[in-house]
């Protein structure tokens, strides 16, 4: 996902002032502490839904913060990761692609709009898109409550299984999303 | 503040995200930390007409302890060098104006007004002083308390010798106050009424030894049920639902104030032959009447708009029905407030009356977009009346 702050929103980020990152220093560790609980828990869902349906809820994650779940190549859900979606505050918009789009990896299928910013959502694989999740329509905060189950965004044919390889698996995406805050 | 995808993100409060804080601001009331702000004094016998010279301003009526939105212009063009407030303090001498301009103007305006002194001092003009407002290299502080309870919060945190009448003290004005602080005697503060969100408010200049001293007093008094920080992300939404503009992004060195809607900031008295010698008015004057007047108007101007469907933001096209490109968005977003999308743009004049159905395009995709007038939220300024808060 590639975050276009509006450009008030740049010209604020340039803004900053002391105080006040001194503040969100505090909230960003209070965020990483929330967020490893939250990992944790899924970690053990994952293992329970393993055992019990046979099933495994397989996520790859892109550096640009979307998930893909790779257990059914024909019809593979995409979204944003909780990190994205916490970091871009309440959801207001989200803009959905059209069914039968023919993508490639990569290429902007719909946006996210915040207060704050508009974010497009990248495919990380390239494909046809099959279904979009028309409940973000009405209720775009479903993005927030639920980033990375009910508040999927399109699920798209998977054209080459392969891409799928590249990309990051949970506990290396939690590594990476750490490392972008250390920076 | 969450570093991501190689941007830094407008800062924000770990306790409520930028919309809830926004409409925290129009319920209760937020503190801001402007203290990026950058505040100067202009003094001497000839700081009144030196300001006058740069600004469309009329000073010279400004009774002390009102204030007013100017704009430093840049000489012939008329182009905005920064927005302003300049106010005439209300103690001391009568030639004393505290100038309040833009962070992301700072070495420009630094530039500029140190020429504008630089020139005037090889004339035979009565003397002026500029002074940036600090302490042993610390600038002022400047805290903003925004919203319906701002009164009421300031009010039970002033010291008891301080004895200031709320109900009396309008919007535009300015006085010296001093607060209760717990651990030492409160340095006087400059206070004005008002602020960039279109509430009620305070803006207070503090000095640098005790801006955390009066921070920690207000929230302490005010209690988190009442009173709670905001970022500048809120800020940025709610200046907007007020109609207000951002430097860099709504005006810049190549507006006018005609062009930029604020023909208002160039009052009557300045516009007679005898007090319209500031920066720039052999351009701005004719823009102010329209051609078939005599003037040459202008080509573009500001308005607001309000967007169907996706949030325009800063960039996005502007077309009329036929799909010409007629102008461009300078600032958007969704209005917690209204929950609509409003953008200020610029436009072709005669496509700038309130009504005009026009076009926006975001991602590709046309979003009609409806010419509306500023303020999209209506202002909520003391100006007396029923007690405020």
């Amino acid at each position: 996902m590639s975050v276009a702050i509006a450009g008030a929103g740049a010209a604020l980020a340039r803004l900053l002032q002391k105080p006040a990152q001194g503040l969100a220093t505090c909230s960003r560790q209070q965020h990483l502490r929330t967020r490893a609980q939250r990992l944790n828990a899924r970690r053990t869902a994952t293992v329970r839904g393993f055992t019990s349906s046979g099933r495994t809820l397989e996520k790859r994650y892109t550096e640009d913060h979307e998930w893909i779940d790779t257990s059914n190549p024909e019809l593979a859900s995409i979204g944003i990761s909780t990190y994205a979606a916490k970091a871009l505050g309440d959801v207001v918009y989200v803009e959905l692609p059209t069914v039968g789009t023919e993508v490639n990896k990569g290429d902007a299928i719909g946006a996210v709009e915040s207060v704050k910013s508009a974010s497009d959502i990248m495919t990380p694989v390239s494909g046809t898109i099959q279904e979009v999740n028309h409940v973000l329509e009405e209720k775009p905060g479903m993005i927030n409550k639920s980033p990375e189950a009910d508040g999927w965004l399109a699920k798209i044919k998977v054209s080459d299984a392969a891409e799928m390889d590249g990309l990051m698996d949970a506990e290396s995406y939690r590594k990476f999303t750490e490392d972008v805050d250390k920076k | 503040m969450v570093p991501f995808g190689g941007y830094s993100m407008p800062v924000q409060y770990s306790d409520l995200g930028v919309g809830e804080s926004h409409i925290w601001t129009r319920e209760k009331c937020s503190l801001f930390d402007v203290g990026h702000m950058v505040q100067y004094h202009v003094e001497g016998p000839g700081a009144e007409a030196f300001l006058e010279s740069l600004t469309p301003a009329d000073l010279k009526s400004l009774p002390p302890g009102q204030n007013t939105l100017s704009a430093l212009l840049h000489p012939v063009t008329g182009g905005i060098v920064d927005d302003c407030i300049i106010t005439r303090l209300e103690a001391g001498p009568r030639h004393l104006f505290y100038v309040v301009l833009n962070a992301g103007c700072r070495e420009k305006d630094y530039t500029f007004l140190c020429q504008a002194v630089e020139n005037w001092d090889n004339t035979i003009n009565p003397v002026v002083h500029l002074r940036h407002l600090q302490h042993d290299g610390e600038p002022y502080g400047l805290i903003a308390l925004q919203g319906p309870l701002a009164a009421s919060i300031l009010k039970s945190a002033l010291a008891e010798t301080c004895r200031v009448d709320l109900q009396k003290w309008y919007f535009g004005t300015a006085k010296h106050i001093t607060l209760a602080l717990p651990s030492a005697e409160s340095l006087p503060i400059v206070a004005s009424r008002g602020g960039y969100t279109g509430e009620d408010g305070f803006e207070l200049s503090i000095h640098p030894s005790q801006v955390v001293a009066v921070t920690e007093l207000l929230l302490q008094r005010a209690g988190d049920d009442r009173l709670r920080f905001a970022g500048l992300g809120a800020r940025d939404s709610l200046r907007l639902e007020a109609g207000m503009c951002l430097y860099g992004h709504d005006l810049d060195d190549t507006t006018t104030p005609v062009e930029a809607g604020l023909s208002w900031i160039i009052p009557k008295s300045r516009r007679t032959r005898e007090r319209s010698g500031f920066n720039g008015a052999e351009a701005i004057i004719p823009q102010l009447m329209p051609k078939s007047e005599g003037g040459t108007g202008v080509k573009r101007r500001r308005i607001g708009l309000v967007v169907d469907g996706a949030p325009a933001r800063e960039g996005a096209v502007v077309e009329d029905g036929e799909g010409n490109v007629v102008g461009k968005v300078t600032s958007g977003c969704p209005s917690p407030t209204m929950k609509k999308n409003i953008a200020m743009a610029y436009v072709q004049s005669g496509l700038h009356k309130a009504g005009t159905e026009l076009q926006v395009v975001v991602r590709a995709k046309r979003r009609k977009a409806v010419v509306t007038k500023m303020p999209f939220v209506p202002s909520k300024y003391w100006k007396g009346g029923v007690s405020p808060g």
